[in-house]
């Protein structure tokens, strides 16, 4: 029982760290490699605005939000839209822009133990026998509320189909009036608020650390990968997918193995299903 | 530009005389047109022989070593991403891996290191190639993902089973006998690479390998075994790698985790884009410019990475050609403005 329902915790924090990785990729075909970078640092701005300027806590989150949503769309509108489409420039230009937040961070002094963010609600509740606290009912909640409001955002809202339409086709949805650049800057800006938003919530979890960036980066590549790149359904499965996985390899084996998990979950994929559980490319063009 | 009184003009470019009539074989006729291919050769083969004998002291003379080792690695990663299309994002992996091989072979079978280093070369290589043998269908953004893994992974496999020493590494390693045979080692070693690997994609074997790069399907409708080249190339690119990993253990006496660190994957990359993708001479260039400037800033700590991370950022999206591109043209083209 420990395991299902920690599993299904853990699951559901990845999906939270994936989908806004998965989101730009599917849409803008841009790789996000300063996806765990914007993680972090929504974590610090956070923590700055709450222990330095004294913001309170709801609203220095909303706050960040706003400031990292910004971040995106302008990391998008200045730099990555002068490599778009050249694959080599979009990874090395987005990991150099990832690398220099974290390493940034780093060299302004964000390092130790001393940063934590207080979690929403103290306390725990028993669900089946097993104590789970507060703040990992958030992670759960919020994660399933995050699901809901982007599927309804995709289906129902005028932007929402627009993003759709350039994911599926950008050339026909380009005919139809869908300015592919302006579609590209709000994905990169709600994937970073994405990201952000999975920063606010599971960062109370532990200490905020600059290496986990990098961390949350290859974990958030492995869920697309094993999803299928481009494919938001396929994320979130591969989510319970690894995240399962890697709650029976820390129970089984020892909690050093979680990251060579996501690496062989990765490894695995490419080499047996390269487009992934539900890729949407044909593997041949693409991949291999 | 757009408005019609005004008279047009556009920038024409041209081949220098010299540069055509020394195309061929007929430059051998003339000292003139043999010094045009020659010079730009001998100014780099000549200044780096020359570079230790110029240095400032021990410290300077030991920052020479290191570029030498970081161009090993950044040719390795050019020759990889422009003449096969596998961008290799986790050059550290190769470093580690010849680093720890050399160390091993040093500690425990006291083997010198004029032998540890072609050993670690060559085993390095070859353990390298097989562990990237399932990758090496994949390309673009794929394969730049998985091999950014292999070297974190790698190190967590290290840290967590406490194999080769742990985290606390294998101390004790050798030095090579003399500071003087360890830095004119390293520098034959670049040279012989840069000119090797220039040589290697002009013969047959690189006409494929470029033509993998360039459309695989191809390759392999002419009955080729796209992923046997690939793993030709990927051994000549880890041997590389290997090499440099060897012969900075045997530099720092130790090895470690560090030797997987991000620095020995992102400062080549860095310096292929600065120099000039794609040139080979580029890479080596890059590296003489941007190691020593990491070396100034070594006491701002990290700010170092923000600093050539910023730097790669400007180049790849503002001057993607790089300083070795434009140097060539400028050399071998003279430009004027024409009416249109």
């Amino acid at each position: 029982m420990d395991i299902l329902i920690y599993g299904t915790i853990n699951s559901i924090a990845l999906a939270l760290m994936a989908l806004g990785f998965a989101l730009v990729y599917g849409i803008s075909r841009v790789p996000n490699f300063a996806h765990g970078a914007i993680y972090v640092l929504s974590g610090f701005i956070t923590w700055t605005l709450l222990n330095s300027f004294g913001v309170p806590y709801a609203l220095s989150i909303l706050i960040t939000m706003v400031l990292i949503g910004i971040l995106g769309a302008v990391l998008y509108q200045f730099v990555l839209i002068r490599v778009r489409g050249m694959a080599i420039s979009e990874i090395i230009a987005s990991y150099a822009i990832g690398l220099a937040i974290l390493e940034g961070l780093r060299w302004g002094g964000f390092k130790g133990m001393s940063y934590t963010l207080p979690v929403f609600i103290e306390g725990s509740v028993i669900v089946v026998g097993i104590p789970v606290d507060y703040q990992r009912m958030v992670v759960v909640g919020l994660g399933i509320l995050i699901v809901v409001v982007l599927w309804a955002f995709t289906h129902f809202t005028r932007i929402g189909l627009a993003l759709r339409g350039m994911a599926q086709d950008e050339r026909a949805a380009l005919m139809l009036g869908i300015d592919s650049d302006i579609m590209a800057l709000v994905s990169m800006a709600i994937g970073a608020m994405l990201a952000g938003l999975a920063g606010a919530v599971l960062l109370p979890l532990g200490n905020i650390v600059v290496e986990s960036g990098y961390n949350v980066l290859i974990l958030a590549i492995a869920v697309c990968i094993v999803g299928g790149l481009g494919s938001w359904v396929g994320a979130v499965l591969a989510a319970f997918l690894i995240g399962f996985a890697q709650i029976l390899t820390v129970v089984y084996l020892g909690s050093h193995y979680q990251m060579v998990v996501a690496l062989l979950a990765i490894i695995l994929t490419l080499i047996l299903r390269p487009s992934g559980l539900f890729g949407m490319q044909k593997e041949l063009e693409e991949r291999v | 530009m757009g408005n019609g009184n005004t008279e047009q003009r556009r920038r024409e470019r041209l081949d220098r005389g010299i540069k055509v009539r020394s195309d061929g074989l007929y430059a051998l006729m003339s000292w003139r047109e043999l010094a045009y291919l020659i010079v730009p050769r001998l100014v780099l083969i000549v200044g780096l022989l020359v570079l230790p004998l110029v240095m400032p002291g021990a410290y300077w003379q030991r920052v020479i070593t290191i570029v030498c080792i970081y161009a090993l690695l950044a040719l390795s990663f050019d020759f990889l991403a422009h003449y096969l299309g596998l961008v290799c994002l986790g050059g550290a992996f190769f470093v580690g891996v010849g680093g720890y091989i050399a160390a091993m072979f040093n500690s425990s079978l006291s083997l010198p290191p004029l032998l540890t280093v072609p050993v670690a070369t060559i085993l390095g290589a070859v353990i390298c190639t097989l562990l990237l043998l399932p990758c090496l269908p994949l390309r673009g953004v794929y394969f730049a993902i998985v091999t950014l893994m292999y070297p974190l992974v790698l190190a967590r496999i290290i840290e967590a089973l406490d194999i080769f020493g742990g985290t606390d590494g294998i101390m004790g390693v050798d030095s090579f006998a003399n500071q003087w045979l360890e830095q004119y080692a390293v520098i034959s070693l670049v040279l012989l690479f840069l000119f090797g690997t220039r040589r290697l994609v002009n013969v047959d074997l690189g006409l494929v390998f470029r033509a993998v790069k360039d459309n695989d399907q191809a390759v392999r409708a002419s009955g080729m075994n796209i992923s046997f080249y690939k793993a030709i190339a990927v051994f000549v690119a880890s041997a590389m790698g290997c090499l440099g990993g060897a012969c900075l253990v045997h530099i720092y006496m130790w090895a470690g985790i560090s030797l997987f660190a991000l620095d020995f994957s992102i400062l080549p990359i860095a310096a292929t884009v600065i120099g000039g993708a794609g040139t080979l001479v580029g890479p080596v260039l890059g590296c003489i410019i941007l190691v020593p400037i990491s070396e100034l800033l070594r006491e701002f700590g990290t700010l170092r990475i923000v600093f050539y991370s910023l730097i790669l950022v400007g180049f790849v999206v503002f001057r993607s050609e790089g300083l070795m591109v434009y140097g060539e043209r400028k050399y071998h083209q003279f430009q004027r403005w024409v009416k249109v």
